[in-house]
């Protein structure tokens, strides 16, 4: 019993450590998570190292072009654009892996659930699943942030709601595989409960295109926001995010283009970052599914 | 073939009727009517405008009465514009989207297919990471980011293109279909690259190769065909996120489309307008979806051997 568990345990570790080897080899991945880490920190630090403070306005500079003082200029106001840049990275990211995390959430749990159970429950499950596809999200977020005003647990709630399908849909496909193996059979037979299974065995093996698809998961959240944020329907101000300085950048780029060109151009880097290390985590933890 | 498609008609109206339904109870859980946020309105003026949009019947009876009437194709009458229907408003927007859509698609698939084809013949090299590099500026270049961008450049720094407008000045298609197109020439490269790569090391081709025929003939006859299906799988989704991309870049470009109109009802909270354009939506991107998946199956001789085979 021991030697098994032994065993198994090193398997586990060996094709973590496997996947890991297999993303070093590949530079845009690692550049990818570079980036990405420097970003995250910088949110995490943004109230104690930003140079200026957030609504702090200058307004005999007005908008003027990058400086010395002010590293990526300053917008109408005079406030300065690398704060702002800062403080909408917080929001922007933040959504981000919220939004993905409820998705996460209820993905993971539906798609085990619908592929361990199967049968009937499977059936009925998936083509829930089906219908929602069918469903165009983007329109209903839109009409969602109209009529119940625009704040953001609903934000998140709503992202979160239509990226869960796919999630799901991985997690199920998983787990149906996994059912019929031995070591499930083995759990079954000793009395674990469904709920335990799931938890314990089927879920942690699941874990590898769970890993992938959250990393792609994020960059197309951060879109949607940007999106909604664009179009006036996401965050709001005084809240920022990249989506919304862009929105505001696009209203004086002739005069000022740099109040776009530097919003533009973060949420362009992050969303590089997260794309390269969703496409280098996909080829190092599923190397069957790397096709493109 | 045929149970294929009659079977996904038949899905389709559960999904169609799940979105008037949400649509419509969602949209009347609002409180308040469309008119209560204009300035004051005398009570009898009220009781009117409510009688004649029947606002004054109980909910589900305004639900039978509005499915009624969009069974006869009757989206009703627009709460912003009066005198102005949801049906004319759509056949008004309509054809400038789908022309924009076209055009944008034709981008798409033009430089998407080549630059994937040209990228999955000798990969790994230059001739692949230069084209493959490029799409991935495009998919990490949202539409609201790469529009304002093509226009302060080519529109307003070079004073190449104008940078408004639909049909009013020749010349002031291109930048829109650009910029809807770009992101979705980049997934068609990616996929194109991966379907290409995939069948280009299959049996069949080397037969053909062995044959003798040139290498044009068996990129473009043998190659293509197997080559291209992941991308028809993605035309459906595609044309879905072209609508929804219309909302965008008909805002930028002040093209008076559906999707403007779209966000506008959004904003004026025009309640019928809206409902009227999401079930449009929401029907054309279904039908889109179905036109994908029955192409993919024609062209997938696996998949047609499938439902030929009973199933």
């Amino acid at each position: 019993m021991t030697s098994a568990k032994e065993f198994d345990d090193e398997q586990g570790v060996s094709l973590w450590q496997d996947a890991w080897v297999r993303l070093q080899h590949n530079r845009l991945a690692l550049l990818g998570m570079g980036v990405l880490i420097f970003m995250i920190v910088i949110a995490l630090i943004t109230p104690w190292i930003v140079p200026y403070s957030y609504e702090e306005q200058d307004l005999m500079l007005g908008a003027a072009p990058p400086s010395m003082a002010h590293w990526l200029g300053t917008d109408v106001l005079g406030r300065d654009m690398l704060t702002r840049v800062m403080y909408g990275g917080r929001v922007s990211l933040m959504v981000g892996f919220i939004a993905t995390g409820v998705a996460l959430l209820i993905g993971v749990v539906y798609g085990a659930v619908a592929g361990y159970v199967g049968g009937r429950v499977d059936a009925a499950m998936m083509r829930l699943v089906d219908i929602l596809y069918a469903l165009p999200f983007m329109i209903f977020i839109i009409l969602l942030m109209v009529l119940f005003g625009r704040n953001m647990l609903l934000l998140f709630l709503a992202i979160g709601a239509v990226e869960w399908l796919t999630m799901a849909r991985i997690v199920r496909g998983q787990v149906l595989s996994l059912r019929q193996q031995e070591f499930v059979e083995a759990a079954i037979s000793i009395g674990l409960s469904p709920w335990t299974i799931i938890r314990r065995h089927i879920i942690p093996n699941t874990l590898g295109p769970v890993i992938v698809y959250t990393t792609l998961t994020i960059p197309s959240v951060m879109l949607l926001e940007a999106f909604l944020s664009f179009l006036g329907l996401g965050i709001q101000p005084p809240q920022s995010s990249w989506g919304l300085l862009i929105s505001y950048g696009v209203e004086t780029m002739e005069e000022y283009p740099w109040l776009l060109i530097y919003p533009g151009l973060t949420l362009s880097i992050a969303l590089f970052a997260l794309n390269f290390l969703g496409d280098g985590l996909r080829d190092a933890l599923d190397p069957k599914a790397s096709k493109d | 073939m045929l149970r294929f498609i009659l079977s996904r008609l038949l899905q389709a109206v559960p999904v169609l009727l799940v979105v008037i339904t949400v649509t419509f109870f969602l949209i009347h859980s609002v409180p308040g009517g469309p008119f209560s946020a204009d300035r004051a309105v005398a009570p009898a003026v009220m009781k009117a405008l409510n009688a004649q949009y029947k606002l004054d019947l109980p909910v589900w009876q305004q639900y039978t009465s509005y499915v009624g009437d969009l069974l006869t194709g009757d989206l009703g009458p627009s709460f912003k514009y009066p005198g102005r229907s949801v049906n004319e408003m759509i056949y008004a927007g309509l054809p400038n989207t789908v022309e924009l859509g076209f055009y944008a698609m034709l981008v798409a698939v033009c430089i998407g297919v080549v630059a994937g084809v040209i990228a999955a013949l000798k990969p790994n090299t230059k001739q692949d990471y230069i084209p493959m590099s490029l799409a991935m500026i495009g998919i990490c270049m949202p539409s609201f980011l790469l529009g304002p961008l093509l226009v302060l450049v080519c529109g307003i720094w070079m004073d190449w293109l104008p940078v408004s407008g639909w049909g009013d000045i020749p010349g002031d298609k291109i930048l829109p279909a650009l910029t809807l197109g770009s992101a979705y020439a980049a997934y068609i490269a990616r996929l194109s690259r991966g379907g290409m790569l995939e069948v280009m090391s299959q049996d069949y081709i080397r037969t053909a190769r062995a044959k003798g025929l040139s290498e044009w003939v068996v990129v473009l006859k043998h190659g293509l065909r197997g080559g291209l299906i992941p991308v028809t799988a993605f035309l459906g989704p595609a044309f879905a996120g072209l609508l929804s991309g219309s909302f965008v870049v008909e805002t930028i470009f002040q093209i008076p489309g559906l999707g403007r109109f779209y966000v506008q009802a959004a904003f004026n909270r025009d309640y019928t307008m809206i409902m009227g354009t999401t079930i449009f939506f929401s029907t054309a991107i279904i039908f889109f979806n179905l036109f994908s998946d029955v192409l993919a199956t024609w062209l997938d001789p696996k998949l047609r051997q499938q439902f030929q085979g009973g199933k």
